[in-house]
């Protein structure tokens, strides 16, 4: 039986799961100093055609999670368990020949720094006939147009020329449009955008975003949006799941998330944002401390030595993924945002100078939400 | 046009410099030509009549002129020793160190690069590290000692190929190849393991760029991603290493060609050096100046059709 058999048919698929379901995804990387919980117990489920935010700071994990679903990580120092389901069938076991067949044609992702994700010595044209060859069979001419096509359906301008220059030839902005291009080549089912503008100017972030969100709409494609900013996944994504540690603290439908977030870092990544409505010069907030050391993480909650919430609780029980009462929303906190149980916890804190973990709390800190 | 117009002026200075100090450098070795013509049992007085014969009690910087000036005029002059045209001499032996050297340097580059693309595929794996042990091996062993052991195995016991001759490429390409076949392979060896390791650690490091990640995601074979993705932005030093090798070889293969009866250009120019029969070693030197600065002009050309970005570069120069 050939790989095309095992993966590309329909076989193990079932048409009315959803598009991704993961369930429990851990990966681990053995290093020296220790094993890192890079993603530790992840679970989301995307249908088609939807979008999901997956938001976090560096070191969160979130650029790992995509890789790590997407099953493009080293197999070497690396423990992955848990479910990936696509379309019902769990792609977690497959191996890299049988994923072959996913990559690129059903699955696929762009990049984070286009300056580095093409090939500096293959032409731009070669770069996108390849998966159209190896995944679609289609022959020279059939291949040049659509590659042409491609290149000006994400607004690339004189696309026949494009196709014979290289990558330095061309300007970030218009290098990104190249890498999304050849990820669309083959028309994916799942798009994989990490961190897709981090590495562009400001003037360009939004055309990408942009060009993002009309390519999905168009093709009725699923894509998952990984980034550190808010600002980015606000009213472009279907969902978000804020990550912290490895893990999800916080998912729920985008507006909702916006208006009636529960985990403190949800509320501390908000307050982070810069706001047109606020006077020059107003001082953002940042979140106090680092990530925590994701080879030791902290007992109890992964936040709690940040958390101007914290409570001697926090920092010996581990909160579980808790539903927040509307559908889709769930939270990993015992003292959330908008609760008595959260408000009770920071005036506790604010009476007390500091959490239980240490951050210190004023009442100006408490009441500016 | 302006790139090869600053080459030949590199070329023009290279040699003014190398052959001026090699002249320079055979007027400070004790003993002169005289000494070697005159030979033991000759008189004081002969031997002054042959160091004005040769004028070898003018100054360097005339001498130098002089020779300059005939080697302008293409004359390389007679070789003091054995009176045999030195242009004819060279012609006779740059074939044979011409096909020593690209004959070994296709071998070790022929051997070197599937074994660092299997190695570094599987970096730390046991073919990488069985291979780079043995590749070391060769590396310490010296020329003197590989071609008598190579000899023994392949010409003394198996009879493959033979230990000694030449025959020239155009009369017999084959039997050409098989007299060659030890030398090269001798020569070879001590180059690969260095050619390995380059490579090897350059594609391990191309491995880890995005752009490779970025293949994998678009379902790329692994074998297609080595070869046609990882392969050419990989072989920067190794073109480098190579051809600065080359360029060493062209005069430095004496070793080999002595062990071997070659008649190449290195073992003339030694012998020169040895009799101080500055003529023929002025000559050698100018080959080997020469053969370098052209080397490692091809070695440039070469990198522009590597990697667009030079070429892209020198167009805009």
């Amino acid at each position: 039986m050939s790989r095309k058999d095992l993966t590309g048919s329909a076989a193990g698929r079932d048409p009315n799961a959803p598009l991704l379901d993961v369930r429990d995804i851990k990966t681990h990387f053995r290093t020296e100093r220790g094993t890192v919980r890079a993603v530790d117990g992840v679970s989301f489920t995307l249908q088609r055609g939807r979008t999901l935010g997956v938001v976090g700071e560096s070191g969160s994990g979130k650029s790992v999670l995509s890789k790590s679903i997407m099953g493009l990580l080293p197999r070497r120092n690396v423990l992955r368990e848990g479910q990936v389901l696509y379309e019902g069938l769990d792609v977690s076991v497959l191996d890299e020949n049988q994923m072959r067949n996913i990559w690129g044609a059903e699955m696929s992702m762009v990049f984070q720094d286009p300056m580095t994700s093409l090939n500096p010595v293959m032409k731009i044209g070669k770069q996108i006939k390849e998966s159209l060859y190896l995944h679609l069979n289609m022959s020279k001419d059939d291949a040049h147009d659509t590659a042409v096509a491609l290149l000006s359906s994400v607004n690339i301008p004189e696309p026949e020329q494009r196709l014979e220059e290289y990558p330095h030839q061309l300007s970030g902005g218009m290098r990104q449009r190249v890498v999304i291009a050849i990820a669309l080549a083959c028309g994916p089912k799942l798009l994989f955008a990490d961190e897709p503008t981090t590495a562009l100017d400001v003037t360009v972030q939004a055309q990408i975003l942009n060009l993002l969100q009309q390519q999905q709409h168009e093709r009725h494609m699923a894509m998952i949006l990984v980034t550190h900013d808010l600002g980015v996944v606000a009213g472009r994504t279907d969902d978000i799941a804020v990550m912290y540690a490895g893990r999800v603290v916080e998912t729920a439908p985008t507006a909702t998330l916006f208006t009636a977030m529960r985990h403190p870092y949800t509320e501390a990544l908000m307050a982070s944002i810069p706001k047109l409505t606020d006077p020059s010069h107003t001082r953002l907030e940042a979140i106090g401390g680092r990530p925590p050391d994701l080879i030791n993480p902290p007992a109890g909650c992964k936040f709690a030595p940040r958390c101007k919430y914290a409570q001697d609780r926090c920092l010996q029980e581990d909160p579980p993924l808790m539903d927040a009462g509307e559908p889709g929303h769930s939270f990993r906190c015992f003292y959330p945002v908008g609760t008595d149980a959260g408000a009770q916890a920071l005036a506790n804190n604010a009476a007390a100078g500091r959490s239980a973990s240490g951050v210190p709390v004023t009442l100006a800190a408490s009441g500016s939400h | 046009m302006a790139f090869i117009w600053r080459k030949l002026l590199q070329l023009v200075i290279v040699l003014l410099c190398v052959t001026f100090f090699s002249f320079f450098m055979l007027t400070l070795l004790p003993g002169n030509l005289a000494d070697t013509l005159c030979g033991i049992g000759c008189t004081q007085e002969q031997r002054d009549q042959k160091v004005e014969e040769l004028r070898l009690n003018d100054p360097v910087y005339i001498r130098y002129a002089d020779w300059l000036g005939n080697v302008a005029r293409g004359d390389f002059g007679r070789s003091g020793r054995t009176q045999q045209d030195i242009s004819e001499a060279l012609t006779e032996r740059i074939p044979v160190t011409a096909e020593l050297v690209i004959y070994s340097q296709l071998l070790a580059l022929g051997i070197a690069i599937p074994i660092a693309v299997v190695a570094a595929r599987r970096a730390g794996g046991v073919f990488d590290r069985v291979s780079t042990t043995t590749a070391f091996g060769f590396l310490a062993a010296p020329p003197f000692v590989v071609a008598p052991v190579l000899v023994l195995i392949f010409a003394v016991n198996l009879k493959w190929f033979p230990a000694t001759g030449y025959t020239p490429f155009l009369e017999n390409p084959l039997d050409n190849l098989r007299t060659f076949f030890l030398p090269a392979l001798t020569l070879a060896l001590a180059e690969m393991a260095v050619y390995m390791r380059l490579l090897r650690t350059d594609l391990i490091s191309t491995l880890q760029e995005d752009y490779i990640t970025m293949a994998k995601a678009k379902g790329i074979p692994p074998k297609r991603i080595l070869w046609k993705h990882a392969f050419r932005p990989s072989t920067f030093s190794l073109v480098t290493v190579a051809g600065l090798n080359m360029g060493r070889l062209i005069g430095g293969a004496f070793v080999v060609e002595v062990i071997f009866s070659l008649n190449g250009l290195g073992k003339y120019i030694v012998d020169g050096i040895l009799g101080r029969d500055y003529l023929a070693v002025q000559a050698g030197v100018v080959v080997v100046a020469f053969a370098y600065v052209l080397i490692n002009f091809g070695v440039d050309l070469l990198y522009a059709v590597l990697d667009p970005r030079i070429r892209h570069a020198r167009a805009l120069a």
